[in-house]
């Protein structure tokens, strides 16, 4: 019978899933001390490994030679999330070599003398918010980044990566996120990007790269955060995304990218981040459920454990809109500066508020995953049996830092030592998770470019 | 052999080749300390720094074309040489079929590059329909190594919309599903077909046939998330008809009654639960027989079936929490 046969996804399936077992296995069975060294994150390991790649890179990175924005993104953020920064003078040259990838007539290239690409331009961008700083945030030509945008916009509504380049999700996503965190974004840039987007859900639930793909993590996050940014939220089949999304999650207890794919560590962010930004539109999700906007399935902490039912239902005060969260106006004492366009405001207003429902993801599955099966001595992996890469370190940190911080009730709040797996040492900081940026220097950002 | 390895391995540097004496090579403006630096090799740099000098010349020429290959060789993820590469292409009016075979080389070593792709695309779209066949057959032997390789099914979905070749697209789908029921990949391309080929009749006509092959597979291997996934798919915006289907309950039925890979089952059984599907009596016993002792059958079918679910499939347990809390306020 051919039933009886395993297919090729069976088979690469169960060895990956049998070698995760026996990495869990092995770490249960030792004695305590020996145990909870496996749960350590090796911090200073990390960032030797980072702060070692932005000096110097083999030849074996000349494939990478149109990445290099990327890159520095992939190592500078990294280390932002290990709570560390490095030298003044590699921040410095960081500036002025991503001023060498800037283009006279806006957007950031690959490297020096390369076209501007929207990929590359969104990694330069968050790089240099993330370095922080006058000499750094004012390096960045937002007159004619804004143009180089326009240029890209196609006549779908979606963006194209650079001139002559392809159109989809991602550069939909890079798009609208820098535009948005340098507050530059308008009607013109955002008009019809929404049905774009809305065309690449799938009967799946996921979001796909083009209309009539796959339902894919990185696109899901992509598509998601992009139509949260431009207030569009509301048109995605929210239900069904996070149908789609919560069985990402498998046995392995790492998130895989698609149905019926192998767990890839770099997803914890991808779906992560999903799972995390999903967890601020509770009034959205609830109205597409047809339940009260009362309807309230936050985080419980120790102290209001008897304030709350047993069975998770309480009801909140005033909350009246389903737009409520992420809508209001700017509050005051916040910056000293004209309140930006309301399209501005809305990654601002996203982050401010209380975080309106628990986890709906295995939080502790995931970081379990990470440390155990995702951590090298230095670096980070795809998976047991690959090679640490420096985009994979970013993204299993990412995704760290939302496990961290997925049941605190505000975005920068610290979380209860029994929400962080392994030693409470291993905490990460917290990041914005629409733009995956580390939180206080997104609002370093958000407050000087609020102000010009 | 040997001669073809010694041939490769003579490369001649551009600054020897008597047709590149009159271009001056442009180095990359890295700064005096740049970050990320990357330790070129010599082919490397000397390749990019004579790119640079044709590129910012705009010399659109034979060489310069020559040129691109050798860079794309080297890195093939930098857009911007495949950029100009299209500039000279058109410039010169060049052979494209030819540049498919080029392409077909690069794409064999490293098929998981955007570029690629991307380039493919234009120069399909240039050939026009005549090339449909050749694309669809190029990316079913991208397949053959890598069944669900991304941009391999975004190029053939591009193809068969621009250039056509809708005729034996299903039977395709037929033969993946039936060499790796769980490639996903091919359920989605299958939902493709279904919804968009222009010969089917689109999904209102094929969804009776697909609602039993998608039945059939479930049947066979209910833990395969990707039928269920497709059998909800096919009553998309039209959750009234799947809760009317008696074939939906019917699946759900069976897979609880064997007692086994429960999940799927369950999560089909809470939508129809959540949109009006009355349960049997038989359904409702099948739900009591997987369900905890903890919860008495006189509860409410929905909380039993998320308790269910709570216990079976405790990764998702927060989500099945959710769940429960949802029915909870709408009853
Ligand atoms: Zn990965």
């Amino acid at each position: 019978m051919a039933d009886m046969r395993a297919t090729k996804s069976q088979e690469e399936q169960w060895m990956v899933q049998n070698q995760v077992f026996r990495i869990y296995d092995l770490v249960y069975r030792l004695p305590p001390h020996a145990q909870s060294v496996n749960f350590e994150l090796r911090r200073e390991n990390h960032i030797e490994y980072l702060t070692k790649s932005l000096k110097q890179l083999g030849p074996s990175f000349s494939v990478l030679d149109a990445n290099r924005p990327w890159l520095c993104y992939w190592i500078m953020h990294s280390i932002a999330l290990l709570g560390d920064c490095v030298d003044d003078e590699l921040e410095n040259d960081t500036i002025d070599f991503l001023q060498r990838c800037q283009d006279p007539n806006g957007g950031y290239g690959g490297g020096p003398g390369q076209m501007p690409h929207l990929a590359t331009t969104y990694a330069a961008i968050n790089t240099l918010i993330t370095v922080g700083g006058h000499r750094s945030l004012s390096s960045i030509n937002r007159k004619k980044l804004y143009a180089f945008l326009l240029r890209m916009k196609d006549s779908s509504g979606g963006f194209r990566m650079h001139d002559g380049g392809e159109v989809d999700v991602r550069a939909c996503y890079t798009a609208i996120s820098v535009a948005s965190v340098l507050n530059i974004l308008d009607e013109r840039l955002i008009q019809n990007v929404g049905d774009y987007i809305v065309s690449c859900q799938t009967y799946e639930g996921g979001i796909a790269g083009e209309p009539g793909s796959e339902a894919h993590g990185g696109y899901t996050f992509c598509g998601l955060a992009a139509m949260v940014l431009i207030n569009e939220v509301n048109r995605l089949d929210l239900p069904g995304l996070i149908n789609w999304l919560v069985f990402r999650q498998g046995v392995e207890c790492g998130f895989q990218g698609r149905t019926n794919k192998l767990v890839d560590g770099c997803y914890s962010f991808w779906q992560g981040g999903v799972a995390a930004i999903v967890q601020r539109l509770h009034l959205m999700v609830n109205e597409q459920l047809g339940l009260p906007n009362t309807f309230k399935y936050d985080c419980k902490t120790e102290s209001d454990d008897d304030s709350s039912n047993s069975d998770g239902e309480s009801y909140s005060e005033g909350a009246s809109s389903p737009l409520n969260d992420i809508c209001e106006p700017i509050q005051e004492g916040q910056s000293n500066a004209s309140p930006p366009t309301e399209s501005n405001n809305i990654g601002y207003n996203f982050i401010k508020g209380p975080i309106g429902m628990r986890p709906i993801f295995n939080s502790m599955a995931l970081q379990q995953y990470i440390l155990l099966c995702s951590q090298e001595e230095a670096g980070f992996r795809d998976k047991p049996g690959k090679r640490r890469d420096h985009y994979h370190t970013c993204y299993v940190l990412s995704g760290l830092s939302v496990c961290h911080y997925s049941n605190t009730k505000e975005a920068d709040s610290p979380p209860l030592p029994g929400h962080v797996m392994g030693p409470y040492s291993n905490l990460l900081e917290p990041v914005h998770p629409l733009y995956n940026i580390v939180l206080d220097r997104y609002h370093d950002a958000y407050k000087f470019f609020a102000r010009s | 052999m040997i001669g073809e390895e010694e041939e490769e391995d003579a490369r001649i540097p551009i600054s020897q080749r008597p047709e590149w004496a009159d271009v001056r090579p442009v180095p990359q403006d890295d700064g005096p300390n740049p970050v990320v630096p990357i330790a070129y090799t010599d082919e490397f740099s000397e390749t990019m720094d004579y790119f640079r000098a044709v590129y910012l010349a705009d010399e659109r020429s034979p060489r310069a074309l020559q040129l691109t290959k050798e860079a794309i060789f080297l890195n093939s993820g930098n857009y911007t040489v495949w950029q100009f590469r299209r500039l000279i292409l058109e410039a010169l009016n060049a052979d494209l079929c030819a540049e498919l075979n080029f392409v077909n080389q690069i794409a064999r070593e490293n098929s998981k590059n955007y570029q690629i792709w991307h380039h493919r695309r234009w120069v399909a779209e240039k050939l026009g329909s005549e090339v449909a066949s050749k694309e669809l057959e190029f990316t079913k032997e991208i397949f053959s190594q890598d069944a669900k390789n991304y941009h391999a099914w975004s190029h053939r979905q591009w193809v068969l919309q621009a250039l056509g070749g809708w005729e034996d697209e299903l039977a395709f789908c037929d033969e993946l599903l039936e060499d790796d029921i769980f490639n996903n990949s091919a359920w989605n391309q299958r939902y493709f077909v279904v919804t968009r080929s222009p010969l089917l009749g689109g999904l209102d006509a094929m969804r009776d046939s697909e609602v039993a092959y998608a039945v059939k597979a479930i049947l066979a291997k209910p833990e395969n998330e990707s039928p269920w996934r497709y059998l909800r798919g096919l009553y998309k915006n039209d959750i009234k008809s799947l809760v009317n289907d008696p074939r939906v309950a019917s699946v759900c039925l069976d897979v609880l009654t064997d007692k086994r890979n429960l999940v799927h089952a369950l999560n089909m059984l809470l939508d129809l639960l959540c949109n009006d599907y009355q349960p049997s009596n038989e359904m409702k016993d099948a739900v009591d027989g997987v369900a905890p002792e903890s919860n008495p059958p006189g509860t409410n079918l929905v909380e039993r079936v998320c308790s269910v679910l709570i216990m079976v499939d405790p990764i998702r347990a927060n989500y099945w929490e959710w769940r429960k809390s949802t029915v909870c306020v709408q009853d």
